[in-house]
């Protein structure tokens, strides 16, 4: 009971898949999560890096209960140590747990930005609203402009500031940067860090693994739908050899500062998953066992890892 | 329905609809006159085995009339919404493509034929052009491609800013390719669903003004004249002389409109993956 | 022979305001430049502009001397950074390719395309390997100028790498000019021989190791 205590939202064997057609009338499921594995504790921002198509944004909305209604979810998913029921999730959406969308879509296209991001709650927390504002160098007019009439940028950092100005415990942040300058994205990020630093947890989901690894206390790299390694942030700034997956040691070779050195082959599509560690058909060390079987999520050196062999 | 998905419905219906077009086509145009020729000694007779929707004040049997009527209906519905799609796409075309004074032309048209009700237009056109079938084909479809026309034009509004556009003016294609390999393929879906939606309109129409007395002869057995005719003896107790052919005629317009519709759900990209 | 703008100025229509304003660059073949800045500093509408999918409102581009040509082949072919928009999402990717030119076996080898992916359409694709495609079919028109726009930023990093080596590989092979449009110091500085610094107008001073 302790553990569950110190453990804001936990995720085990979650698995999403969709129904589509297939050739003809026929309707096939098709897997894109498989066996996710994560757990963020109180305080801390755990970041999620993978590439599109590895079913990082996917994981948001299985949180939230927000998929669309031919998906169907297998797995657990643990918030303050209790089970999310549907019913559960329509109650903690907007209050525990809050989401900084990708898109400007997820706004009231015909209320103002300001009345939108003070929302229902009363006092209305203008004021501190407008500081928020301030910092992520949105201008004073924003909050009488309408949805359609942001840039992305700024749409963006109204989303965040939506997000911020929630009493939620948890902050799940979908690609939460681009169309932002590097100072603003920073500001925003600072800003998360604060939240966190306050107590509160926020899972960052992002394909801009410099961020990342600038700001998060733990990063989740996912592959093809799955979790294959999470790691402390230092162990991904220190270099391959600190790190645990062969899939993430790829990972940091192929950035531009490491020597932008690529691996062979594509990740696999749902649909078309490989047998065994989904991983193996690209993983210079992939043994016939690796194959066969799909390895079991160990913990090795305060990390996790997907691997038959990572040490 | 919700055991079956969509496609399966689809498909079921258009089966249905088809098997339901070649009977009623096919039944039209084998049936002497003969079988639904006047007889006084057989008038206004109920529901029976030997007339199973009864018979008319003239003594004709109603079954038989209604499914000659329905085939002309049909032929009729199918030629005038086949125009109308055609019209709409050549039209929808040409405002989105052509220069601003032809988009603010046809706008305007647009604008009158819809804001006259139907009704009024298809009897005013096909009385001027002499009644019967040619005036009520070139009627119903003069009124009816409207809608499918703004859609059509809309969509070509969206695809020419498609940056896939763009890039292939780039790699060298001129207007006339892209139109015959972008933009074209893209319409044939819309041509298709808009045509099949218009077609229980068309029907409809030609039923109503024919009802009114301003479409076919009144020889011709069209379901219309058939509803006209049979509003003289309701009131004598000849239920069955409205109530079969209308169902019949209801129940067509349904199929085709539900066929339309799960078409239009089909290919609406924003539920392409139910 | 060089790709040029010469005091370039853009703005959509009088109303609104400059996007662009007298911008000086020239990119001769074999060179590689990175266009560097956040966003907001007009790359993107300069990259349009330097592949003539726009025309700017004051000053030139030129192509060896001449305006950019305005039917046939350009010359200077743009990638995007949405490589899913810049294809019709109703054509198998076969055709796509084709719409670039002649299939060209070396150039799928290099980037890996399968051969089945040719059969698919654009939606059974992933973002990085749509990008693949993109590239390819801009290289088999026959291009002596490339200009990426943000091409990588939204894919993962591996996918990246692959994609710049082999436009690397080809640019040096074919002598061709690039253009790296980026907000990413790291990637500017491996994929360019110089990087210009749209924000501050001026030439990377710290990363210029000559052209």
């Amino acid at each position: 009971m302790e553990q569950k205590q110190e453990t804001l939202l936990e995720i085990h064997d979650l698995s999403v898949s969709f129904r589509m057609y297939g050739e003809g009338l026929s309707q096939k499921d098709l897997q894109v999560i498989s066996n996710l594995h994560l757990r963020i504790r109180p305080g801390e921002i755990v970041a999620v890096a993978g590439s599109s198509g590895s079913g990082k944004s996917l994981l948001a909305s299985a949180i939230l209960g927000i998929l669309p209604s031919n998906a169907t979810v297998k797995g657990h998913v643990h918030f303050r140590g209790q089970e999310l029921t549907p019913q559960m999730q329509r109650e903690l959406r907007g209050k525990e747990i809050a989401l900084v969308p990708q898109s400007v879509a997820y706004l009231d296209p015909l209320m103002r930005v300001g009345r939108q991001v003070d929302g229902a709650s009363k006092p209305r927390p203008t004021q501190q609203r407008r500081r928020l504002f301030r910092r992520l160098e949105l201008p004073e007019r924003t909050e009488n402009l309408y949805p359609f009439q942001l840039s992305g940028g700024m749409a963006r950092r109204v989303l965040v500031s939506t997000a911020l100005l929630t009493e939620a415990s948890l902050i799940i942040a979908d690609e939460p940067t681009p169309g932002m300058s590097l100072e603003q994205a920073l500001e925003a990020l600072k800003m998360f860090r604060e939240m966190a630093d306050g107590g509160k947890s926020v899972l960052l989901i992002t394909h801009d693994i410099d961020l990342a690894f600038e700001f998060a206390d733990r990063v989740a790299v996912f592959y093809a739908g799955t979790t294959v390694e999470i790691a402390p942030v230092e162990d991904f700034r220190a270099g391959p050899e600190a790190l645990r997956h062969p899939y993430s040691q790829a990972l940091w070779r192929a950035l531009p500062q490491n020597g932008f050195v690529p691996i062979d082959g594509f990740q696999p599509y749902a649909g078309s998953l490989p047998q065994g560690c989904l991983f193996a058909p690209r993983c210079p060390h992939a043994t016939e066992q690796c194959h066969r079987q799909t390895p079991p999520i160990r913990e090795v050196r305060g990390g996790e890892v997907r691997c038959f062999y990572g040490a | 329905m919700r055991r079956f998905n969509r496609r399966t419905q689809v498909v079921f219906l258009a089966a249905l609809l088809a098997v339901m077009l070649l009977g009623v086509y096919l039944v039209g145009a084998l049936i002497p006159e003969s079988a639904y020729a006047s007889n006084y000694l057989t008038a206004k007779q109920p529901p029976s085995w030997a007339h199973p929707f009864g018979t008319d004040s003239l003594g004709r049997d109603l079954l038989m009339r209604t499914l000659k009527g329905l085939s002309i209906s049909m032929t009729v519905g199918l030629a005038a919404s086949a125009i109308s799609a055609v019209i709409a796409v050549l039209v929808g075309i040409a405002a989105a493509t052509g220069a601003k004074w032809v988009d603010a032309v046809i706008n305007w048209i647009i604008d009158l034929v819809m804001g006259v009700p139907h009704t009024i237009l298809v009897i005013l056109i096909s009385f001027a052009l002499g009644r019967g079938l040619r005036g009520l084909l070139i009627g119903i479809a003069a009124t009816h491609w409207c809608s499918l026309a703004r859609l059509i034009r809309g969509e070509v509004l969206q695809l020419r800013n498609e940056t896939y556009i763009a890039v292939s003016r780039r790699l060298g294609k001129g207007s006339g390719w892209i139109l015959a390999h972008h933009l074209l393929p893209h319409l044939v879906p819309q041509f298709f669903v808009g045509l099949i939606l218009t077609f229980p309109h068309a029907i409809l129409h030609e039923a109503s003004i024919s009802f009114l007395g301003f479409g076919l002869p009144p020889e011709q057995p069209a379901i219309g004249i058939i509803l006209s005719e049979s509003m003289k003896y309701l009131s004598t107790g000849m239920w069955w002389s409205a109530v079969f052919p209308g169902l019949l005629l209801v129940l067509n317009v349904l199929l085709v409109d539900k066929l339309g519709d799960q078409l239009r759900r089909i290919l609406d990209p924003s539920s392409a993956q139910e | 022979m060089a790709l040029e703008a010469k005091n370039i100025s853009f703005r959509y229509s009088r109303k609104e305001p400059w996007v662009l304003q007298a911008c000086d660059l020239s990119l001769a073949r074999g060179e590689r430049l990175a266009l560097f800045a956040p966003s907001g500093y007009g790359k993107t509408t300069l990259a349009r502009l330097l592949a003539g999918y726009l025309t700017p409102t004051e000053g030139q581009v030129l192509l060896d001397g001449a305006p950019l040509p305005k039917t046939g082949v350009c010359p200077v072919q743009l990638i995007f950074q949405h490589p899913e928009k810049a294809i019709n999402p109703r054509w198998r990717l076969k055709r796509v390719l084709e719409e670039g030119g002649i299939l060209r076996e070396d150039i799928l080898d290099a980037f890996g395309i399968e051969r089945p992916w040719l059969d698919r359409f654009p939606r059974e694709l992933s973002g990085g390997e749509l990008q693949r495609f993109c590239v390819a079919r801009a290289l088999m028109s026959g291009a002596d100028y490339l200009i990426c726009d943000e091409i990588s930023t939204m894919l993962d990093v591996i996918t990246q790498a692959q994609i710049w080596n082999v436009i690397l590989d080809e640019a040096a092979r074919r002598n061709m000019g690039l253009i790296a449009v980026t907000h990413n110091r790291h990637l500017a500085r491996r994929v360019a021989g110089r990087i210009y610094d749209l924000s501050r107008r001026q030439w990377d001073a710290a990363d210029s190791n000559g052209a």
